[in-house]
């Protein structure tokens, strides 16, 4: 059988386009969150620690007899927390976004994994939980509420961005922060505002992987899919529509790999396949650096009276 | 309450800052390690004892801080030119590679040529992968954070496909290492019978020289100048392109040899537990001192200490060693702010 035809049988899958669909959710749930917060002016480069306590905040608490729903709304509000130590540091007091955001990352990898050593201690197989279900629909449709989640949350974000008064001060202020002073608006509250419900959204993308995905914790879990994340916001010029299908586009590169993968049947090494997603999202970076606008006052602090 | 900036920032203030960020952390991972129901005071009475209490403790010490001086150092002359290298722990991993390859007996030379050939291969190897980054971001204005992290990843995967297949050792009874360094090509030990090697003072030389160079030659002026304000730099007749390029290539280069030195001096050979994030936790050393390359070396001792004092403490009593990277965590938020109120003060109104 030549390459073609594995690739198209493939694609004809039904089976292929539910793992699309699977794999895209965490994405479309973290760049959405990076979105915001970005759209607002503050890069947060906590994405990665907050993705990973959301999962294990997520998990833990359905591990000690909460339901799913409660589960996801733990994370997200860990998730809120961690993003309101960012936006303290880097919104009223003007930190390095940089250097903030890898120290909020570090944060919460490491809290998170001391809370899970410290609860369960000798834990060599990573204990399970009963996991959302997928829906009983047909075919590709068969998701779990999660991912309906995420894909409404895109439309909920696009209209809140695009359609509200509370959208516009988020956009001006990540935009032009004086010209919002101007019109009365209060930058610091706004910005605060907008990293803390990105820092929740990006938490459930961490909860999706422990209630959804997977049915355990795992140290290493969400393996970069954070800083993949942030590549995929500027990939879609900062808009919600086009980071959901640059979520999916890249999900179908990393379905597609998991299938060639078995496919090849080990002539090649699967390391080879699982590099893709991350050399991928480079490139995506360079192809788009050149016309990338970004939101103008991205990284610049505010501070009033100060230019 | 206002911030308003200070003229100059005083010796005494520059110097107690990181040393407030660190009891700052301190107090505030003593909640959590209340929290276990540990009695706090003695658990760092024990983390204390296990990273300086004996002899043995304070090699493990020196030999845990090695890398992390190397990386602390790269991140610090990187962050100084404003150029955002996330990716030492890449950066080292190649230099391991390197250092594997070339000291693994293809070159037939004695200790005193070899090693500094292998530590050189190592530099270039960790050099060259910052390179990569660094031209995107002067070429195509493509952000360094996002692809420097991410190619973290693309080199353990590169790691773990070559340690599976071309540099398998056929003696590691199946585990994915690779063979082991020649005899010559290994660092001597500094003091005998412990695991502190050569690499210390190499990383101790490094940060001396680093200094030097920052505060007394063009170069280090050059860095300085456009980490500072790059189209002023660019404005006085600083070729800003080719500064940046060299920086990269020094920053990669100081991870790489954290990783070669790491092979040559401690493991003998490569495996993909190589590094336990010494390329991010160098990064707090470089933050910690305040990108001073001598600072470094301090900062990079505090958190080696912390590190296997933990290892130590939680041994002896049920609080997990990720204490450890909690507390290196949030002294660099601490130190941030603490950096903050040393360059600002704070006026009412």
């Amino acid at each position: 059988m030549d390459f073609l035809s594995i690739i198209l049988d493939i694609l004809l899958s039904a089976a292929f386009w539910t793992a699309v669909l699977r794999i895209a959710t965490p994405y479309v749930l973290g760049t959405l969150g990076e979105l915001v917060c970005e759209r607002a002016g503050v890069l947060n480069l906590g994405i990665e620690g907050i993705m990973t306590l959301g999962a294990m905040a997520g998990w833990m608490a359905v591990y000690q007899g909460a339901d799913l729903w409660t589960g996801v709304l733990v994370a997200a509000a860990c998730g809120a927390l961690l993003g309101l130590l960012h936006a303290a540091l880097t919104v009223p007091l003007g930190l390095s976004q940089h250097v903030t955001g890898i120290g909020v990352t570090l944060l919460g990898t490491s809290l998170s994994y001391f809370v899970y050593r410290l609860v369960l201690p000798q834990a060599s197989t990573p204990p399970t939980i009963e996991p959302f279900q997928p829906l009983a629909l047909p075919g590709a449709l068969a998701q779990t509420p999660l991912t309906y989640l995420a894909f409404l949350l895109v439309a909920v974000v696009a209209y809140v961005l695009y359609r509200t008064p509370v959208g516009l001060a988020v956009r001006m202020v990540g935009e032009n922060p004086a010209a919002a002073e101007a019109q009365g608006l209060n930058v610091t509250a706004i910005r605060i505002g907008a990293v803390v419900a990105g820092s929740a959204l990006m938490a459930l993308a961490g909860a999706f992987l422990t209630l959804s995905a997977f049915n355990a914790f795992f140290f290493n879990m969400v393996n970069g899919r954070g800083w993949i994340c942030i590549a995929l916001v500027v990939f879609a010029s900062w808009r919600p529509g086009k980071a959901l299908l640059g979520a999916l586009l890249f999900a179908v590169f990393d379905a597609l790999q998991l299938r060639l993968q078995q496919a090849s049947g080990g002539v090649l090494p699967y390391q080879l396949f699982l590099m893709m997603p991350y050399l991928l999202s480079i490139l995506a970076l360079v192809l788009v650096a050149r016309r990338a606008s970004y939101p103008r006052a991205l990284m610049i602090p505010y501070r009033k009276g100060e230019r | 309450m206002r911030l308003e900036p200070r003229t100059d920032t005083p010796l005494a203030l520059r110097l107690l800052a990181p040393v407030g960020a660190v009891v700052a952390a301190l107090a505030l991972c003593a909640l959590l390690v209340a929290w276990t129901g540990a009695p706090v005071l003695r658990a760092y009475g024990l983390l204390f004892e296990g990273a300086v209490g004996s002899r043995f403790a304070l090699t493990e010490t020196l030999t845990r801080a090695t890398p992390l001086i190397l990386t602390g150092l790269a991140a610090a002359v990187a962050f100084r030119a404003k150029l955002w290298n996330i990716g030492a722990e890449g950066q080292l991993y190649m230099g391991a590679l390197a250092a594997v390859v070339v000291g693994g007996g293809m070159l037939d030379l004695p200790a005193w040529a070899l090693i500094p050939v292998v530590m050189i291969a190592g530099m270039a190897a960790g050099g060259v992968t910052l390179l990569g980054p660094a031209v995107l971001k002067v070429r195509f204005g493509v952000d360094e954070v996002v692809t420097t992290l991410l190619l973290n990843f693309v080199v353990l995967l590169l790691v773990s496909m070559l340690l599976e297949g071309a540099l398998k050792d056929p003696m590691g009874m199946g585990w994915p290492q690779s063979a082991p360094v020649v005899e010559a090509a290994e660092l001597p030990k500094l003091v005998e019978r412990t695991r502190l090697h050569g690499g210390f003072a190499i990383a101790l030389g490094l940060s001396v020289l680093l200094w030097l160079v920052d505060t007394r030659t063009i170069w280090g002026y050059e860095n300085r100048a456009v980490g500072a304000n790059p189209r002023a730099a660019a404005f006085a007749g600083m070729p800003v392109t080719r500064i940046m390029l060299r920086t990269a290539l020094l920053s990669g280069g100081l991870a790489g040899l954290a990783g070669a030195a790491e092979v040559c001096g401690l493991k003998g050979y490569l495996t993909l537990d190589l590094s336990p994030g010494f390329g991010y936790s160098g990064i707090v050393a470089a933050m910690l001192a305040q990108l001073h390359p001598i600072g470094v070396v301090g900062a990079a001792l505090f958190i080696a200490g912390i590190f296997v004092g933990a290892d130590a403490m939680s041994r002896a009593m049920p609080v997990p060693n990720y204490i450890a990277d909690v507390l290196v965590a949030a002294s660099l938020l601490c130190m941030l702010v603490a950096g903050l109120l040393a360059r600002y003060r704070l006026r009412r109104g």
